[in-house]
């Protein structure tokens, strides 16, 4: 399959990597970020397509419950995509971005070149791209699930996802990130585009392998009272990023954004949220929950920016880190920017141990003290994985929370 | 019969000695109320028997039957047969009521198939509304429901002896009678033995004690019968508050529940 020529002029029009220059730690947004170590040369960015579906991906798909649609991309291929026949003659699309509706326009809608480097390098290097397009109007009842695989061993892989909600539209996406047991850079770059009075519930589990460094980007849009609810779980990779930017453009718009994260061994996992309300009567509500054993690190920092416009504005951001051993580190920088009055506005971060006075109560019925801690590391994360928009999805995240519990993060 | 001995017991909080040699033998069956005035060291007693995190036993011994709780960390103490219903139930979020007793019976090798069923009686007897059941702990319970959890959950661990610390704190009268009577039952039922530590004596109506005595300044000081507690309600603590100005005439610990026109 060739690409069509639209896209193969926009990405000659993307600068050659070499000459991208590298963002330096220095810069606030990639401050205690490992940037520094990026280097691509180290990478062979693919350009071949990878054929077939993983077993690991066909496996998770199946554990996943009813399913609307679902794509598998590959190192950056798209190779498998199925949608129900009903939802296809509403007008629904899910599968390659390049052969969808409006392709050309939907790429880009959100995040023309994204807001970085990396954005810029997935824009000249992505593959196939996936969409979900859901007509004004349509509700999709059960969950879209995308699987992106990586298994190429030294690949610099740049995944793509458009998500377009139309008018009045409801659908939930799930996008899993996953591995093989490989070295590979992975630069996702998703873009969530809500219009007016649409309903986007779209769930992020990243779960690559321990050698795998990824710098992903969400950048999301949403019009006249649409709802974006999304929620991140990061817990794989050796450096994990994401970058999220939430533009409520229109009045009454609302922007849920929540994570969890667990870091175990020497993993960095790395999260900078923009919350930017740009129009009246418009509410974000970010809630952030991580812990950081062994020796990994963790670092959040958050941005509500209030424009002079946006009055009636709710904007809440809250950060939480559970500091499981001594040589673990977490760092959580909140920070707000407002230049109307007419706001409600509120940030709260804190880093400290498991409380000690939760494992006493616990322990003084009788719970042994490793299992009072881990009752209470997995309960911090329910307040998140309650309001998980694939539900299916949440059992697979404890489940992997436990793996980490049981391995013992703190030492 | 079973038997909680306290002997000779000093503790510092912050490098502060708060008891001063706390000798006490509470046995099977037994409800004995240790009552006193505010900084006697009701609390820190509570505290150090359980084990909590911050203070430092300097002296003496605590056994159950024999046993050495001291040496102990607080969940073994809990196996050893000890539980303490707190005065202040911390909120645990996302962690079940259920799960926390399934897990502290199958930590102590009894059967915890049988939590859910009997929670659901014993909430019933107590009064604890079944929504509240699925609720994490204690989280938006208020004072009250918060009371009743500790009770209901003292009823399904069935321990050898339990310490109430201020289980009369902070909530209503039907609370309180249904929290107090539930224990009374407890010491016939499974022999519970009971150290009551309390301010007031209105806990002590339905849980009849056995033992009065009073605790200042970090020590025993007194020793009685029921009518210790009558004659404190009468008179206050002014007798064993040495370092302060004598009570006025108005009993400064009144029962804020009682009538005024009484």
């Amino acid at each position: 399959m060739s690409s069509p020529q639209w896209l193969v002029d926009r990405r000659s029009a993307a600068v050659h990597t070499d000459q991208f220059a590298m963002p330096s730690s220095e810069e606030e947004v990639w401050r205690y970020s490992r940037v520094a170590d990026v280097d691509l040369n180290q990478w062979a960015t693919v350009s071949d397509r990878s054929e077939g579906v993983p077993a690991e991906a066909a496996a998770l798909l199946d554990s996943l419950g009813q399913l609307s649609g679902a794509v598998v991309v590959r190192n950056g291929s798209v190779v498998a995509a199925r949608l129900d026949e009903a939802l296809v003659a509403k007008g629904v699309y899910v599968g390659s971005l390049v052969d969808g509706p409006d392709a050309q326009t939907s790429l880009g809608v959100v995040a023309d070149g994204g807001p970085d480097v990396f954005g810029r390098l997935n824009d000249a290097n992505f593959l196939d791209g996936v969409l979900v397009h859901v007509p004004a109007g349509v509700t999709v009842e059960a969950p879209v699930a995308i699987i992106d695989w990586v298994d190429l061993d030294g690949a610099a892989v740049y995944p793509r996802l458009v998500v377009r909600v139309g008018a009045d539209a409801d659908v939930r996406v799930l996008d899993w990130h996953g591995s093989a047991d490989i070295a590979a850079f992975v630069s996702p770059l998703v873009e969530l585009d809500v219009d007016r009075a649409g309903r986007l519930s779209y769930g992020n589990v990243q779960m690559r392998g321990p050698g795998v460094w990824q710098i992903a980007s969400q950048v999301s849009r949403v019009l006249n009272d649409g709802t974006l609810n999304s929620s991140h779980a990061g817990l794989g990779c050796d450096y994990g990023r994401m970058r999220t930017d939430c533009e409520l453009l229109g009045r009454g718009a609302t922007g849920n954004l929540s994570a969890v994260y667990f870091g175990t061994d020497s993993q960095t996992l790395d999260f900078r949220t923009f919350q930017h309300h740009a129009a009246p009567d418009t509410n974000s509500n970010l809630l952030f929950k991580g812990a950081v054993g062994g020796h990994s690190r963790s670092i959040y920092t958050g941005l509500i920016r209030v424009e002079k416009d946006a009055r009636g504005t709710n904007a809440f951001q809250t950060n939480r880190n559970l500091k499981l051993s001594d040589t673990a580190w977490a760092e959580s920088v909140p920070n707000l920017e407002i230049e109307t009055n007419d706001v409600k506005c509120s940030h709260a971060s804190t880093v400290g141990p498991v409380d000690e006075e939760q494992v006493f109560y616990l322990e003084s019925r009788g719970v042994p003290t490793e299992i009072a801690e881990r009752l209470i590391v997995a309960g911090f994360f329910d307040e998140v994985l309650e309001e998980f928009p694939v539900a299916a999805a949440v059992p697979l995240i404890a489940a992997a929370i436990d793996e980490r519990l049981d391995a013992g993060v703190n030492s | 019969m079973g038997e909680l001995r306290i002997q000779g017991l000093t503790a510092e909080v912050a490098g502060r000695q708060i008891l001063n040699g706390v000798d006490l033998v509470v046995k099977s069956g037994e409800v004995h109320a240790v009552m006193g005035p505010n900084g006697a060291g009701k609390s820190t007693l509570s505290h150090v028997l359980m084990g909590k995190p911050g203070y430092t036993v300097t002296g003496g011994s605590v056994t159950i039957d024999g046993v050495d709780l001291l040496a102990l960390p607080t969940y073994e103490r809990a196996k050893a047969g000890l539980f303490l219903a707190m005065q202040y139930p911390v909120e645990v979020p996302g962690v079940s009521l259920e799960e926390l007793l399934t897990e502290a019976l199958s930590a102590q090798g009894r059967d915890a198939s049988v939590v859910h069923t009997t929670v659901a009686a014993e909430a019933e007897r107590i009064g604890l509304a079944t929504r509240l059941l699925d609720r994490p702990v204690n989280v938006d319970l208020s004072g009250g429901e918060k009371k009743r959890n500790e009770t209901m959950q003292l009823a399904v661990l069935r321990p050898k002896f339990a310490i109430l610390d201020e289980l009369d704190s902070g909530l209503d009268v039907d609370a309180l009678r249904a929290c107090s009577r539930r224990v009374e039952a407890a010491t016939t039922e499974f022999d519970l033995g009971v150290l009551a530590i309390t301010h007031y004596s209105r806990l002590l109506e339905e849980l009849k004690p056995d033992v009065v005595h009073i605790l200042a300044q970090g020590r025993i000081v007194s020793s009685g019968g029921p009518e210790l507690a009558d004659e404190l309600e009468r008179t206050g603590y002014a007798e064993w508050v040495e370092d302060e100005a004598p009570a006025p005439a108005a009993d400064p610990f009144a029962d804020p529940f009682a009538d005024p026109f009484a």
